[in-house]
């Protein structure tokens, strides 16, 4: 595939190139070495050669991303910073990670969503968007957390915040979760209003949502554990139950100086809309705690009692997966030295595949053809899946073989896994004339379509049309993350560079002004620059294009922990529209 | 060889009760000489023990093993008791109160009847003591095995014994028991006597109207004094004198004789360890008693016996003076002991055997030759059986045997750590602290060993050193019970998930995972510091799960590092915990009561108990509001309005009058009910002119309460 690619890589303009096969010297020829091993066809080699120069050097790479990515979430995991918190602690309040740590069953796993969403967004920090999401068993009954920070902003909902909302109530939604809120803001953040309150997709769909989940029987729980006012009142009043601590919740739409204000009424927050108001005389709140830890075991009550809420498919259609599987035989950790530390070395896609897949067992669907896509089953857990996984830029050939395999995962209610290694469709005479468009148009209708789970990893690039092909974010995985060497364009930024520069120096002429060769490197410097920046997993991760990035060495955990998740809601049919033959 | 016996006892407090040591010597008369054990005169094959608990279930494995059915009695408290289960057949004799079933001597022999019991074993306490009772057996045609009713009769009354032990050369403690009261002359008889005296009244007990004289000029006043307390408390103000001996040691001899006159001595027994009259450990041989004193104290043991006409198990009690090495005869206990395991230990006898075997008439045949086990413990109950407070609230005794003394005291060291008691306080840490004194290492026992020492052994809240010592033992132990309590959740997750959702069990995986950080969790453990006035002390521990599966924990102290445990659940409530590079074994008891997670750790020779909050706890009521549902913004805050429409029935108090918060004012009656209108707060009565009879509206204002500042006009 190597050889192939970097014959055409002259041909391609979008995409990196793959001129160099350095990196190449990183893994055997799997060939081979599966023809050694014949007695066990599924099983992937190991493929990596550790004393490699490559080898090393990814792992450097990888480990200097790791740890400056480390540092930036230290920095969130602190919350609104020491003053914050222990003005939250001498409140009797805990913090919204220790509160879901409460709510989840005791030693079971949380899976945090969009860490880094908010990072580097506004001049002020708002570490995690000052919300908190993630899925936690609960009674042995997945839940969706959406959680408050009030160390952050008072709890208060910048646009980040609504959106990173509204993403885990879509997680909800789709994968039939009953969220439970842990409510403690101030409501929306007034300085922003415009870019909070009157869209589509900010403030009110969060009410929107519940009602229409609740609608489908999909649980709503809130624990008013904080101040919850203005509109922000109105989670524990469409939820289909609530839990007020006393002391600390309140609920109101005009808070004690606004009250003032409007009416010239004195009375305290405790008065107005505390816990025993709400319990006892408007009947706003169902459940009175005496505190925060009483409050929390209240929830979890709740969960106990759902009993068959939201469960009617539960499990209908998944029945195949296997309670015991196997380990990868290669460690998982080991991910960290193969992603590429430059994004123009390609690298065995397999490579990653041997190391998230139980047992490294892969029974490889249309192997000879369409070589530069990957595709092929697995188990992840015991889970069955669909692998989709990028060796290259896609052909025709690649293109209609994933269209072809997704349809077959689609018949057998086979959840897909898409991992992203794309510098997109092959450009050129030849490719346009054989049809590439339509090509790529039925992968993308075969992805868009298909309505088993569907989670998606960038591992290195993605660029292009190969995005959506490999169901991007527009494509709506169910989940989507990216490793930290991740890179989101439309194309590279040195492409990018190229073709602006192009433009410029035309307009440029058209108006007779001389553009020298240094003025124009300058100009291309500054479109790579941005490319890069605007490229960067932070950057993606901070405005939710993704639901977080990941350490390679959690990718197995993480896909594990998402399909899981997903399959909490009953199979359904794929209906496909018009493939373009 | 040397053993003890230790009780452990429900309640710390009152529970101590003896302690002995007894010294084996082969016998000096060759014991297969004194009889025929072939002639078995008075067969017995079916007994009823009249008892309950410990030695209830004792004696029912002795005659199981020697071939004897047996019957064991219940009241109503004990249905389900463990002695009830181990016995072959049970009789139920009445209420739980033990003076309408187990002091009930017409019920039990009426069972015995029932049940065709030739035979009744009384055990000790109730009554094993009543001359009555083995009277009415032996009346009944059933055999008593004890002692017979006269020699219970005779020892029994107090000075009857000891007129029967001073004419047959018991030595006896100096004193005057005469009627004639007259100052002058029992003035004489103390001089007589002996400085220090003890006067005493001769009626009533529990040291009323004692008093303590060290020198002839103060005797007088001590005496109208003992003379005016005793008639105050018990009506009767005659009085008695003795010798008070200064530095007494409680020393005892265990005899065992047939009906043939054959009565041997077992040694003696230590018992001077009390608390409040009660002997808490027991001691065989007595340290620090020579040959030449033990054979002496034997000897008298078996002439105050015989003196009665005893046969069957018993004690001879002495009281000894450690300055002067003189012993006194105090009294003689005419059953078996709770002690007497420990004479078993250093004997080889079984002694329940040998009073069922004298019962039956046979002469004494003694052979030592059966090995004892060396440690021993008695219990009567089991996990799930309910401490009756109707009885003695012993739960076990714990007896060990060792070649020597020291090596008995480490065994019992060793035991004492391993006893775990859940869900009842225990005496054990006493007795534990009471062990490892270097005073009684030595053997330096007295009967005010305990109140000389009380320092050491009981807990001194003003001592910040111990108090300190005492909260870093409670802060490692909470520290370990984080880590067990994690790891037994890993190990019970493998088992069943909750949910029962095995397609989950990917979230249950360990360690538990999170993105880009290590699983944190906090538990919080409340434990009653006994060094602290407020009792409870709390203690958070944060806990974070590595990747190589071993805990972090914090204890959130400034000065203390967190500790990296690794914990092995072994299975039930074991773990092998490695911590600070040691490792140990640690036991974890967790249970539920009164809606509170409780949970008891024992590692080394450790014990602590917790309390877990986890929230559930509380209650779901709001306690602390009592602000009527009726009062409503609209009015100024204090004005209560009416629920509801309806009558005024009663006004309870009047316009103006000082109210407490919740204090009812006026009742009204709506919908057929009556409804009580409380004040929302402390204060005035303000506009309250609603009166009996009057309609209200809903919502029409009753009456307000003001602070005093602006109600009151």
């Amino acid at each position: 595939m190597l050889r192939v690619s970097a014959r055409r890589a002259a041909a391609v303009t979008a995409t990196a190139t793959a001129g160099s096969t350095s990196n190449s010297k990183l893994w055997r020829n799997p060939i081979s070495l599966l023809q050694r091993r014949r007695f066990c066809l599924g099983v992937l080699p190991d493929g990596v050669d550790r004393s490699s120069e490559a080898f090393v050097r990814n792992s450097k790479a990888m480990e200097g991303f790791l740890s400056e990515f480390q540092s930036h979430i230290d920095k969130v995991l602190a919350g609104g910073g020491p003053e914050a918190v222990k003005r939250n602690m001498s409140r009797n309040k805990l913090l919204p990670r220790e509160r879901i740590d409460r709510l989840i069953d005791p030693g079971s796993s949380f899976l945090e969503l969009s860490q880094l969403a908010g990072h580097e967004l506004y001049e002020e920090s708002l570490p995690s968007a000052g919300i908190i999401t993630g899925i936690g068993p609960v009674h042995g009954r997945l839940c969706m957390f959406v959680a408050n920070d009030p160390t952050v902003k008072g709890g208060t909902y910048y646009p980040i915040t609504v959106k990173k909302h509204l993403r885990a109530q879509e997680i909800a939604a789709r994968c039939k979760l009953p969220c439970i809120y842990l409510v403690d803001s101030g409501g929306a953040y007034l300085p922003r209003q415009a870019d909070v309150f009157p869209d589509r997709d900010n403030f009110g769909r969060v009410f929107y949502n519940q009602a229409l989940m609740s609608a489908e029987g999909i649980p709503q729980i809130a624990l008013v554990l904080g101040s919850c006012t203005a509109g922000g009142a109105y989670i524990p009043a469409m939820a289909d139950e609530s839990v007020m601590v006393k002391g600390n919740g309140t609920i109101f739409l005009a808070g004690p100086p606004l009250v003032k204000a409007a009416t010239g009424e004195e009375v305290s927050a405790e008065d107005l809309g505390g816990a025993s108001v709400h319990c006892k005389t408007s009947g706003v709140s169902d459940y009175f705690a005496q505190d925060e830890l009483h409050g929390l075991a209240i929830g979890r009550n709740i969960v106990k009692n759902l009993h068959m809420a939201a469960k009617q498919g539960m499990m209908n259609g998944w029945q195949n997966i296997a309670s015991e599987y196997k380990e990868p035989l290669y460690d998982v950790k080991e991910l960290r030295s193969i992603a590429p530390a430059d994004h123009k070395q390609p690298f065995d896609i397999r490579l990653v595949i041997a190391r998230i897949v139980d047992g490294s067992e892969f029974d490889e669907f249309k192997k000879l053809y369409g070589t530069t896509l990957v595709t092929g089953f697995a188990r992840i857990f015991g889970q069955p899946v669909g692998i989709l996984g990028n060796n290259g830029i896609l052909f025709n050939e690649s293109a209609l073989k994933g269209a072809h395999f997704i349809e077959i995962c689609t018949q057998r209610n086979i959840p897909l896994v898409f991992l992203q290694n794309i510098t997109g469709f092959m450009v050129g005479s030849r490719s346009e004339a054989n049809g590439i468009a339509k090509s790529g148009a039925k992968m993308v209708m075969a992805v868009s379509c298909a309505k088993v789970p569907k989670v998606t990893i960038i591992v290195g690039g993605s660029f292009g049309a190969g995005n959506y092909a490999m169901c991007g974010r527009a494509y709506s995985p169910d989940f989507m993350f990216l490793w930290p060497n991740a890179k989101i364009s439309v194309m590279g930024g040195a492409q990018a560079a190229g073709v602006l520069s192009q433009i410029e120096r035309s307009n440029k002429k058209k108006k007779g002004i001389q553009w020298t060769k240094e003025e124009e490197e300058v100009f291309k410097a500054k479109v790579v620059e941005a490319y890069e920046r605007e490229g960067s997993s932070y950057y993606s991760t901070a405005r939710l294009w993704d639901d977080g990035i990941i350490d390679p060495a959690d990718t197995r955990k993480v896909l594990g922990l998402c399909i899981s998740a997903s399959l909490t809601r009953g199979a359904e049919d794929t209906k496909y529209g018009v493939f373009r033959m | 060889m040397a053993s003890f016996l230790l009780r452990l006892n429900l309640r710390p407090k009152s529970s101590p009760r003896h302690s002995f040591l007894v010294y084996v010597k082969p016998f000096s008369t060759s014991p297969h000489n004194i009889g025929d054990n072939t002639t078995k005169k008075n067969p017995i094959e079916k007994i009823l023990i009249a008892n309950r608990g410990e030695i209830a279930c004792r004696i029912i494995r002795t005659a199981k093993r020697l071939g004897i059915r047996t019957v064991a009695v219940y009241s109503d408290a004990d249905r389900n008791s463990l002695h009830v289960k181990s016995a072959d057949e049970a009789a139920y004799i009445g209420p739980a109160a033990a003076r309408m079933s187990y002091l009930n001597g017409l019920a039990i022999v009426e069972a015995a009847f029932r049940t065709g019991a030739q035979a009744i074993h009384p055990g000790y306490g109730f009554l094993s003591e009543s001359a009555e009772f083995a009277q009415l057996c032996e009346d009944k045609g059933l055999t008593f095995i004890g002692p017979p009713a006269s020699a219970i009769r005779d020892m029994g009354d107090k000075s009857a014994s000891k007129r029967i032990m001073g004419a047959a050369g018991v030595p006896l403690v100096p004193g005057y028991h005469g009627n004639e009261q007259d100052i002058d002359l029992l003035k004489s008889e103390a001089e007589k006597i002996g400085y220090p005296i003890l006067i005493k009244p001769t009626h009533g007990g529990g040291g009323k109207g004692m008093r303590i004289v060290h020198t002839a000029n103060e005797f007088v006043e001590a005496l109208l004094g003992a003379q005016r307390e005793a008639a105050a408390s018990f009506g009767i103000s005659t009085i008695l004198l003795e010798k008070y001996i200064t530095r007494p040691r409680h020393i005892e001899v265990q005899i065992i004789a047939d009906q043939h006159d054959n009565v041997l001595f077992l040694f003696e027994r230590d018992c001077s360890v009390q608390r409040r009259h009660q002997k808490i450990i027991e001691e065989a041989p007595a340290p620090n008693v020579d040959n030449d004193l033990r054979s002496l104290l034997g000897q008298t043991a078996v002439s105050a016996a015989k003196a009665v006409n005893y046969y069957s198990a018993g004690t001879v009690e002495f009281i000894f003076d450690i300055d002067s090495s003189k012993f006194y005869f105090m009294e003689m206990n005419t059953r078996l002991q709770v002690e007497h395991p420990v004479t078993e230990m250093i004997v080889g006898l079984d002694l329940v055997e040998w009073q069922i075997r004298v019962a039956m008439e046979e002469c004494l045949p003694f052979s030592q030759s059966q090995v004892p086990l060396s440690v021993r413990v008695e219990t009567g109950v089991e996990q799930g059986d309910t401490v009756s407070m109707h009885y003695d609230p012993m739960i076990a005794k714990l007896v060990v045997r060792g070649e020597t003394r020291d090596a008995a005291l480490i065994k019992m060291k060793d035991c004492l750590s391993k006893f775990q008691v859940a869900g009842v306080l225990t005496n054990i840490n006493f007795l534990q602290k009471l062990v490892n004194h270097w005073a009684f290492e030595n053997g330096q026992v007295e009967t005010h060993f305990i109140e000389h020492f009380k320092e050491d052994l009981l807990v001194d809240p003003s001592n910040s050193v111990l108090a300190k010592e005492a909260y870093a033992a409670a802060r490692l132990s909470a520290t370990l019970v984080a880590a067990c309590v994690c790891e037994k959740e890993h190990s019970s997750l493998k088992e069943s998930l909750p949910g029962g959702n095995k397609s989950l069990s990917i979230w249950y995986a360990y360690p538990p995972f999170r993105v880009h950080h290590n699983t944190r969790r906090t538990m919080e453990l409340e434990w009653d510091d006994e060094y602290d006035s407020s009792g409870s002390r709390l203690l958070t521990l944060s806990i974070t799960y590595q990747p190589n599966g071993n805990y972090l924990i914090e204890t959130g102290e400034s000065n203390s590092q967190g500790l990296e445990v690794k914990a092995v659940h072994l299975g039930n409530h074991d773990f092998r915990v490695e911590a600070d590079g040691l490792k140990m074994d640690v036991s974890l008891a967790v249970y539920s009561k009164d809606h509170t997670e409780h949970i008891h750790i024992w590692h080394g020779s450790h014990h602590h108990h917790f309390r877990q909050i986890v929230g559930l706890q509380l209650s779901n009521e709001d306690e602390t509001q009592h602000k009527p549902s009726y009062e409503t913004g609209s009015h100024p805050p204090g004005t209560v309005v009416a629920p509801m429409a309806g009558l005024v029935v009663k006004v309870l108090v009047k316009d103006g009058t000082k109210v407490e918060e919740g204090q009812p004012i006026l009742v009204l009656e709506a919908m057929k009910m009556e409804h009580v209108v409380k004040a929302p707060s402390a204060g005035y009565v303000c506009g309250l002119e609603v009166t009996a009879g009057q309609q209200v509206s809903d919502g029409c204002v009753l009456f307000s309460v003001k602070c005093k500042n602006s109600g009151v006009r």
